[in-house]
Parts: C-alpha cells; structure tokens; sequence
C-alpha cells in the first residue's frame, strides 16, 4: 500500500471553507519513459482522485501521464455536518486506495 | 568621518557570515514545498522511516534499543560523519543504520538510495531539523577531512572542473539556466523534483561527478564519505533543513 499524507482541520464550524491537501506516494511512470536498457517502462499512474464527504462525492480530479510522481492535490470544501471524509485514489495495474478522516463540525 | 564609516562598514561585511543554504537560490514556490510539511513529498520517505524505526525485525527493532527518536535521536544527523572506531574510518548516517541493522538485527543491510534506507535517514535528519550542522570535533577525523578538502578543490573529468570552481567561485551565478549555489549539505537527504523522489548526499555527488564527466566512485566509497566529512566542516554552524526540497 502507498503512503498518503492528508492534511485538513479535525474541526470546523458549520458552513466554514476548509482547505485539504492530500499527497500520495506513485511513481506516476507516463509509459513513455524508456528503462536502462532502452525499453519502454509500460504506462503506471493514478487515473482517478475522488473525495466523498459522508458518501457524498465533493472534489474528483482525473489524473494523466506527465503528472509528478507523489501526486499532491489541494482543494477546499464547506463544513456541512460532522462524519468522515473519504478520499479514493485509482490507477493503472488495479491500483486502488482509500484513506478516510474524521471531521467534528460544530454549531 | 566618512572614511571611519566605510571602514566599519567593511569590518562588518567582513565578520558577517557570507554562507547561504541552497534553499536560498531557488524560486519561492520550491521554498514553499520545504517550508510546509504537508507539501513536503520527502514527507513520504519520514513516514516509512517512522514505521521502520518501530518495526521489529528478528524481534528487535530501532525503537527497543533507542526508544523515541525525538529525543534519542535528536541532533544526531548534525554530528555525521562520525569516526568509527571498529573500522577506524569514518562512516556516514545511512552506513552507521546499516551497522546496527547488520549487527543488532542481524539482518541483510539496506542496499544505497533504497526506500527503507532513505527513509531511516530522512527520519532520522528530520530530528535535526532546525539544529546547526554540528561536525564532531574528533582528531581521528582530522586526516579524512583533510582528504575531503583535497578532492574538493581537486579538478576532475573530461571538463576538468573541481568542486570548488563552480561551488566558491562561481555560486550565484548561473549554470545554463539553474543558479549555482554555494554547496552546503545542510538539507540531505533532499527530494529533488527532477529525480522525483528522495536522495542522498551522495547521490548529488555522484551527480556532479558525472556531470563534469568524471568516474563517480560507488556508494559508501570513502572518497565520498571524506568529502561529505569537508562539506560538514564547511558548513559547520549552518541550521539544517533536512529533509530539503530542490529544483
């Protein structure tokens, strides 16, 4: 499994703008990259980043070859109601991870 | 009067410290990835350090002996290289982990700029961070360093070019269109995002070496330990960024 950084409040208030960074380790390999020996390195990214907010979809971002490799991603969305945050990251050769963090929102 | 002043004036310039850090040539979005841990990707590499620091491998780990590496650890990357004393020869950080690995876990070492390797270190330098590059003062090191200093100053390869001549005498100037800084280790290991990934301090070595076309030695050859020991001398005082950000 690869390693996921995600940045965001633990709380919020009710209806306040949050900012999440979320930062994964990928290679990212375009598949137009020849190895040592003069092949072509076949094509391994993350195609798909998709954040639900208590199953709710908020923020998706499709991703393609020419992307840094440990892909970070910032984004922002409203605190609506306490639960947890679930953020998906799909790619080629079946890769597929998901992270989820808690958020309490108040008032 | 004024002639007393511009002589103050020089005096002052004079005892201030002209040393930069790398950080201080490259454009401000790179500085921003640095400055902040969760843009920081080298962040990465600290976290598989911190889960290998507990792991237990043949029921010891790094943590059973050294406890929490906040404290145990702390200002230990600003003091290497440091002088071996079974070897007598200096090792750096990523060879002393491969001694404990070898010698206390009885496991296989990690093999250079592998991902556990890296890790460790950026792990292990991030409990330095902000402490100044501390070379132990040990007479044993003496005649490595001095080795260091040679080869520093030593032109070498088809260029024939030293460290030293794009290093001292030509930092902020450009290289091409990358700005040449002054060659202080104080950030290693970094994540350079044209490798797009981490590396160690020999890894850049390595690197300048072949770009001035010279025969890079191996990893944990002494000629590049004894070089790292100069630039820590070099570099002495300065704070530490580890793990560092570059172009």
């Amino acid at each position: 499994m690869a390693r996921a950084l995600i940045t965001m409040p633990k709380s919020a208030k009710r209806g306040e703008i949050i900012e999440i960074r979320a930062l994964i380790g990928h290679p990212m390999e375009t598949g137009y990259r020849p190895d040592a020996n003069g092949k072509t390195l076949p094509r391994d990214i993350i195609r798909s980043f998709v954040c639900r907010y208590n199953g709710e979809q908020v923020f998706g971002a499709e991703l393609h070859p020419a992307m840094s490799a440990n892909p970070y991603i910032a984004f922002h969305t409203v605190a609506t109601e306490s639960g947890t945050l679930e953020f998906t990251w799909d790619g080629d050769n079946g890769f597929s991870q998901t992270e989820t963090v808690a958020i309490t929102v108040s008032g | 009067m004024m002639r007393y002043l511009v002589l103050l004036a020089a005096v002052a310039s004079m005892g201030a410290d002209q040393r930069k850090p790398g950080s201080d040539f490259m454009g401000e979005s790179t500085r921003a990835m640095q400055r902040d841990d969760s843009q920081n990707p080298a962040m990465l590499w600290v976290g598989d350090g911190e889960a290998l620091w507990r792991d237990k491998v043949n029921g010891k780990s790094c943590a059973g002996c050294h406890a929490d590496a906040a404290t145990s650890m702390k200002g230990v990357a600003a003091r290497f290289p440091a002088f071996d004393p079974h070897g007598k020869k200096p090792v750096n950080l990523a060879q002393r982990i491969n001694q404990c690995r070898v010698a206390k876990q009885d496991a296989a070492p990690f093999k250079p700029e592998s991902k556990e390797l890296l890790g460790l270190e950026s792990y292990l330098a991030l409990q330095s961070r902000g402490m100044p590059v501390n070379p132990p003062q040990d007479k044993r090191l003496k005649p490595f360093t001095a080795s260091g200093e040679k080869l520093f100053f030593q032109r070498m390869g088809q260029l024939n070019l030293s460290c030293a001549q794009c290093h001292d005498d030509n930092a902020g100037k450009r290289l091409a269109s990358s700005p040449i800084p002054q060659g202080h280790a104080n950030a290693y290991p970094i994540y350079r995002l044209e490798w797009q990934g981490v590396g160690s301090l020999q890894r850049r070595l390595r690197n300048c070496m072949s770009g001035v076309r010279a025969e890079a030695p191996p990893y944990g050859a002494l000629e590049l330990v004894e070089l790292e020991l100069y630039l820590a001398a070099r570099a002495k005082g300065m704070t530490i960024e580890s793990p560092g950000v570059r172009p």
